[in-house]
């Protein structure tokens, strides 16, 4: 079985980044859910934030 | 006139919560408009458009959050002003009610929600890819709703998926369902056994609701991304999930929907689902497509047809391609072309749906020719389709499903011009979307009819409702209200497109 067998097999338990009507509609359908009250990393630098993720254990991605 | 300003200094609202708090506000006494953003530069920019970029706004930074009231009365403002501070320090935060702070991070939301297995990303497009990135590294899988990602970063976050064995769903993923979870924007259908992958949005969502108003519920639904099935990205999540809906035990046919294929990834999507052995229905919106059926697999060219395909083939039926106008429904065409003057022959299309736009563009062409859209470079023929979730329309602005404003406005351009005999929109309800659409646009539609009686010529508004009875805007009352506004309601776009153009051609 692949992961992604295993996720259509499972309950979907859901991280929520961004717009947070969708954990809001989602909590009501009674669907695990959890808002992250997220702010722009970086000072809201999109090019800062985007090295800061890249560079962030690069080497597990070769794992 | 009076312009104030209130700065809230390193707060973040999604776009969706600004947009609901600017039309609050904008509805209060003596507010003639109102600017609710996040200060990036090209936010401020827009602002100063409208000439809303006051010194204070121009002065705040990117993660802050400014709001700009302006007002006929220096004290209206100030109450606006006080209306904005308290709707945001009161704002419904889901979550929180458990007592618990809401994370702040990807990583300590893990620990709030043990066993998470997926990540559902609708950040601003220019931090989506470092957030999907971090969520693929801790091995969840990923719906990326986020648009205005870059294909070099699509690639690179796809391939990090693959060779993980995630399942990465956009970026620019409208719509999903798992196991009969509706994720994104999405109406709500039953359960059932047809599974499908989608390139886009609406083009999930007709298909889903065609099916549900036949009997037929959906599996699961997986959005891959427009560009997903091009030669440069190479089909990495069509093939994966076209093997993971082979292998679930719900689904009992596949239908994939989406722009034509590269053709070496037309090859391999084609070569998996022979090597599968599961009927499918391929639905290739495009031009030169043919439709046809090839073994276990049968191609379409419409949305409705991949829905009455895919019912034909589960109930081992034969099916031919649904282009017949029924004989009631040529009868009102003939009523409505008598309010028609003799120079109203063109076609206004005004979508809130991307692939429902794709869709009814296509359908013009083959039917009248002469057709220009949004949706590709060119100059504007006699009917025109407008895509009104383009990026040129969203910039600082929700989607059209959720802000009806630039609909808006064209449809008031549209009702000036004396040539246009039909006004061809789409009406999308379910979870994420628009408390009420029908009732969004309807006051328009109503001032564009009587705009156009004014001038002695009638005005044919043709609509679809892409909805089930289940929705939380609920279907019937949504038509009943298109309706007493004089808008014919089709149950399904290509009928309505079908419709449109006999009404402008005769």
């Amino acid at each position: 079985m692949t992961m992604i067998d295993d996720l259509l097999a499972s309950q979907v338990r859901i991280i929520n980044l961004g717009i947070e009507t969708f954990a809001i509609e989602l909590q009501g359908l009674g669907v695990p859910v959890i808002h992250v009250e997220w702010s722009p990393p970086a000072g809201g630098d999109a090019r800062k934030a985007a090295l800061l993720a890249a560079l962030a254990d690069e080497e597990e991605d070769e794992a | 006139m009076t312009a104030l300003t209130l700065v809230i200094k390193s707060c973040y609202r999604d776009s969706v919560a600004l947009l609901m708090l600017a039309r609050t506000l904008r509805a209060t006494a003596g507010v003639s408009e109102v600017a609710a953003l996040m200060a990036t530069d090209a936010n401020k920019a827009l602002m100063a458009q409208s000439d809303l970029l006051t010194s204070d706004a121009a002065a705040a930074g990117p993660n802050d959050l400014v709001v700009v009231i302006r007002a006929t009365s220096a004290g209206e403002a100030e109450r606006a002003v006080g209306q904005a501070a308290d709707l945001l320090s009161a704002a419904r935060r889901p979550a929180e009610a458990g007592g618990r702070p809401l994370p702040r991070t990807l990583e300590s939301a893990r620990r709030h929600l043990r066993g998470a297995n997926l990540a559902l990303i609708s950040v601003p497009g220019a931090f989506a890819a470092a957030e999907t990135l971090k969520a693929l590294r801790g091995g969840l899988h990923v719906m990326l709703f986020s648009d205005n990602v870059p294909i070099d970063d699509e690639v690179a976050l796809k391939r990090l998926a693959a060779r993980k064995g995630l399942l990465l769903m956009g970026p620019d993923c409208g719509t999903a369902y798992l196991g009969g979870v509706p994720l994104g924007f999405a109406n709500a259908v039953p359960r059932g056994r047809v599974g499908i992958v989608a390139a886009s949005g609406t083009g999930l969502q007709q298909v889903a609701i065609l099916l549900a108003a036949r009997g037929e519920g959906i599996s699961h639904a997986l959005g891959v991304g427009g560009r997903d099935m091009s030669a440069a990205v190479g089909g990495l999540m069509t093939l994966p999930a076209l093997r993971a809906l082979a292998a679930d035990r719900a689904t009992e046919l596949i239908v994939v929907v989406g722009k034509p294929p590269d053709r070496a990834v037309r090859e391999s999507v084609i070569g998996t689902l022979r090597e599968l052995g599961t009927p499918a229905v391929l639905a290739m919106l495009g031009r030169g497509v043919e439709p046809g059926q090839d073994g276990a697999i049968t191609t379409v060219t419409t949305l409705e047809d991949a829905a009455t395909a895919a019912i034909a083939m589960l109930r081992g039926k034969r099916w031919s391609p649904e282009a017949t106008i029924a004989m009631t429904t040529e009868a009102r065409i003939e009523e409505t072309r008598k309010t028609l003057t003799a120079r109203q022959r063109a076609i206004r299309g005004l979508y809130a749906g991307g692939t429902l736009a794709h869709e009814a563009a296509l359908i013009l062409e083959s039917l009248l020719g002469d057709v220009s859209s949004n949706l590709k470079p060119g100059v504007e023929r006699r009917h025109h389709i407008v895509d009104l979730g383009a990026d040129e329309f969203t910039v600082g602005r929700a989607h059209p499903m959720l802000d009806p404003g630039a609909r808006i406005d064209a449809i008031a351009r549209a009702a000036k011009d004396p040539e246009v005999a039909v006004l061809l929109l789409d009406v999308v309800l379910g979870y994420g979307v628009a408390a009420d659409p029908a009732g969004d646009i309807v006051p328009a539609l109503e001032a564009a009819r009587a705009e156009a009686a004014a001038h002695g010529r009638g005005l044919a508004v043709v609509t679809t409702v892409v909805g089930t009875r289940d929705d939380p805007q609920g279907l019937a009352g949504q038509i009943a209200r298109l309706e007493a506004a004089g808008a014919w309601v089709l149950p399904s776009n290509a009928e309505a497109v079908r419709v449109a153009a006999r009404l402008a051609t005769g």
